[in-house]
């Protein structure tokens, strides 16, 4: 077991400060370790991984781990990342974002990102909330819901991530929680190695300003939340009732090339007809 | 059993109290000074929790001796098998 | 330019067009846009001319905010990277303009300026850019802004465009407007060898003491391209030497003064004009863009009418070319400003003249050119 601690130290950047700079019991830090664990267990070389980060508290992330690291502008991750993945098709681009991030500011990036299939892994750290602003309500907070900007509760619906990015084509949607964590390596290792674009939603519970705020009593609350109501969608499909109920595991599995390689492929064809027709 | 080492790191602890909720054995417990603190060591099984489950990379568990009897397969509890969920909030 | 002597390619190219293949004789391997009147010609142009190119990459994006932060991955891994977009498509590309300054990362970005504001007139020519194009990113930040008043030029610019961003690792502007976009000249096409060509610094040292942002002579620190085994952080937050986020008053003061410093101490590299009989003038004009090929004639006139007038053209507006203004400024009675807006390079005239001239402004807005007659009026 120790050395589940002693990789993560292998792939952290000791010039940063410790101890990580969320808030006690936040799910971040699960999260960055799992993304770690399933870039090791890919066998991939640091200086082969991108992590392009947004704004927020899950653009943090970025600085602490040892690969080639973007700290972009809110929302726009993902076109850093496009640029980088058709630029050097070669590297394996990661994009971590938060729900703010990823569905509202960036939601027009997401879809199409998804509908292209850029070969690029979104990782969607996903805590209902917007943390580092400090508490208001985001795209994904719950109807009813409460925060500083809907503090007489959330009235507009949230998006369904999964099918949001389901219907736009991505290649590969799926949905972790951070108690569920070694699924949740095994669900990053496989969306990172699946060609095209794809999209792990990882629940992460915000204690500080989203659970205070909506009954809980500690971030520990939160987790055994998530262990309660999260199930894997093989049996969640079963289910009679599915009230307070949310799926987790893989929803989309295509099969189609990234962008990047399409891209490669019409330009070889177009140099094979050139030099044929020479 | 009870050789295997776990170890706290007090400055990377935030104290959230994961590790000293879920821990099947009760191995830790969150002090007056708000950090974790391993209490039960010679109870742990080296089930694979506490580790990846630490938000701030703060737990260490070292497994005992190779001779040592395997640990029960304790993982981490399937969520279907949990009582019903309490109101669920998203 | 030095031109071999062989039968040269010619063609018959808009300003956009020619944009591309200044862009192709600078080494440009990337471009990432958003269609938009009046620049898509630079668009279409590199969809067709980039597949064809060695490592060449193209992408249409969803929107110009995107089309940037493609530009900017692009150049992070190591690709001389483009776009190209006018109007409301240049004021959506703001915040990634600053963060490509903050970052100092290098790519050209082309405004193709059309008239007004908001849609306002999307097939018509204007210059109100000039402004938005030093200022339109929030926050301190050194910026190049360049501009062309020909097909030529279109070409020559562009690859200067491309050797600044390169150089000094910074985004840099070129400002063109509907009229030199739109116009269609006969233009000997760009051979390799016909410009100097520059490419990034990168790291010669072992990766484990590279500092992405350290202070170095130039003041522009080397930069390898991303998965070269160099790896930093990035970020658009205020930064150390290391690239890791501060907000340490020293270590904020010393970024952004190194920033500003690679700019400032190649201003005598930076700023381009061209002299035209300025030498003796009493009256000089000081244009850009299209607006200066009017003014190329109006001070002809004038000479024939026996006014000593003289044409400054600028090419870089910013950093402001100050030390060929005021030498001119000090020596002549009336300088004139034409411009297609309410008056944006004038400001700039004016402070550097600070009272020793008569600075007088030509201002239309209404959508057409400047006519060299209406020069003509104002110095003769």
């Amino acid at each position: 077991m120790a050395e589940i601690t002693q990789l993560i130290h292998q792939y952290l950047r000791h010039n940063k400060k410790f101890p990580l700079v969320f808030c006690p019991g936040c799910g971040h830090g699960i999260v960055l370790g799992s993304l770690v664990r399933s870039v090791h267990a890919l066998g991939l070389p640091k200086d082969d991984v991108v992590i392009v980060a947004g704004i927020g508290c899950s653009g943090r992330i970025a600085a602490y781990v040892d690969f080639n690291t973007v700290h972009t502008t809110h929302g726009r991750a993902l076109t850093v990342a496009t640029g980088i993945k058709m630029a050097n098709p070669k590297l394996t681009v990661i994009a971590v974002m938060g729900d703010g991030d990823a569905f509202s500011i960036g939601g027009n990036h997401l879809i199409h990102a998804a509908r292209r299939n850029i070969g690029v892994t979104a990782l969607v750290l996903n805590n209902f909330i917007y943390g580092m602003t400090g508490g208001q309500c985001s795209s994904t907070t719950p109807e009813g819901a409460y925060s500083h900007t809907c503090p007489q509760g959330q009235l507009e619906s949230a998006f369904d991530i999964v099918e949001l990015t389901r219907a736009a084509g991505a290649a590969g949607v799926s949905r972790g929680t951070v108690y569920h964590v070694k699924e949740l390596d095994a669900l990053l290792a496989e969306a990172i190695s699946r060609p095209g674009f794809n999209l792990v939603e990882a629940l992460t519970p915000c204690f500080t300003q989203y659970g205070r705020g909506n009954g809980f009593k500690s971030a520990v609350e939160m987790f055994k939340w998530l262990k309660a109501s999260c199930l894997p969608v093989e049996r969640y499909e079963k289910l009679e009732d599915r009230t307070g109920k949310l799926p987790i595991g893989t929803f989309v599995r295509r099969d189609v090339a990234g962008l990047e390689t399409r891209w490669a492929n019409m330009r070889q064809a177009l140099a094979a007809k050139k030099g044929g027709a020479a | 059993m009870g050789r295997n080492r776990v170890v706290v790191y007090p400055d990377w602890c935030k104290g959230c109290g994961i590790c000293a909720a879920f821990c099947p054995k009760k191995v830790f417990a969150v002090g007056q000074d708000g950090k974790a603190r391993v209490v039960n060591e010679e109870a742990c099984v080296n089930c694979g929790f506490c580790e990846p489950h630490c938000p701030d990379f703060a737990v260490l568990v070292i497994p005992g001796e190779t001779d040592q009897t395997p640990c029960p397969p304790e993982t981490a509890p399937d969520p279907a098998e949990q009582p019903a969920a309490k109101e669920v909030k998203p | 330019m030095t031109a071999p002597r062989k039968k040269r390619r010619e063609a018959f190219l808009l300003g956009n067009e020619a944009v591309v293949e200044g862009a192709l004789a600078a080494g440009c391997t990337f471009y990432a846009g958003y269609p938009i009147t009046p620049s898509t010609e630079i668009m279409e142009c590199m969809a067709k001319r980039l597949p064809h190119v060695p490592d060449g990459a193209f992408i249409q994006m969803e929107d110009e905010i995107a089309s940037m932060g493609a530009v900017i991955g692009a150049s992070l891994a190591g690709r001389k990277a483009m776009t190209a977009t006018s109007g409301p498509g240049f004021s959506l590309m703001q915040e990634q303009i600053g963060y490509a300054a903050m970052t100092e990362t290098p790519l050209v970005l082309v405004n193709v300026m059309r008239g007004g504001a908001s849609t306002g007139l999307p097939t018509s020519p204007g210059q109100g850019d000039v402004q938005q194009a030093r200022w339109g990113a929030h926050g301190d930040h050194p910026i190049i802004v360049l501009s062309a008043a020909d097909v030529p030029e279109c070409v020559e610019m562009t690859v200067t465009a491309f050797n600044f961003a390169e150089k000094y690792r910074s985004p840099v502007i070129l400002l063109l407007d509907e009229i030199t976009a739109h116009t269609r000249e006969k233009i000997e096409l760009p051979e390799p060898g016909d410009f100097e060509v520059f490419s990034r610094l990168t790291p010669t040292m072992p990766p484990e003491w590279y500092k992405p942002y350290e202070e170095t002579m130039r003041g522009v620190p080397p930069m390898p391209p991303i998965g070269s085994g160099y790896r930093f952080h990035v970020t658009g937050l205020t930064h150390d030497p290391l690239g890791f986020p501060t907000s340490r008053p020293e270590e904020v003061r010393a970024l952004t003064e190194r920033q500003f410093r690679k700019i400032d101490r190649f201003f005598e590299d930076i700023q381009i004009v061209e002299h035209v009989e300025t030498a003796d003038a009493e009256v000089v004009v000081i244009a850009y863009g299209c607006v200066a090929r009017s003014a190329r004639l109006a001070v002809k006139q004038a000479r024939e009418a026996g006014v000593r007038a003289g044409l400054l053209v600028l090419k870089t507006l910013y950093p402001f070319p100050r030390r060929h203004v005021e030498p001119l400024l000090r020596n002549c009675r009336l300088a004139v400003v034409p411009e297609l807006n309410m008056g944006q390079l004038s400001r700039e005239v004016k402070r550097v003249n600070e009272g020793y001239t008569t600075v007088r402004t030509i201002n239309r807005i209404d959508g057409q050119i400047i006519t060299p007659s209406q020069i003509l009026k104002e110095i003769a």
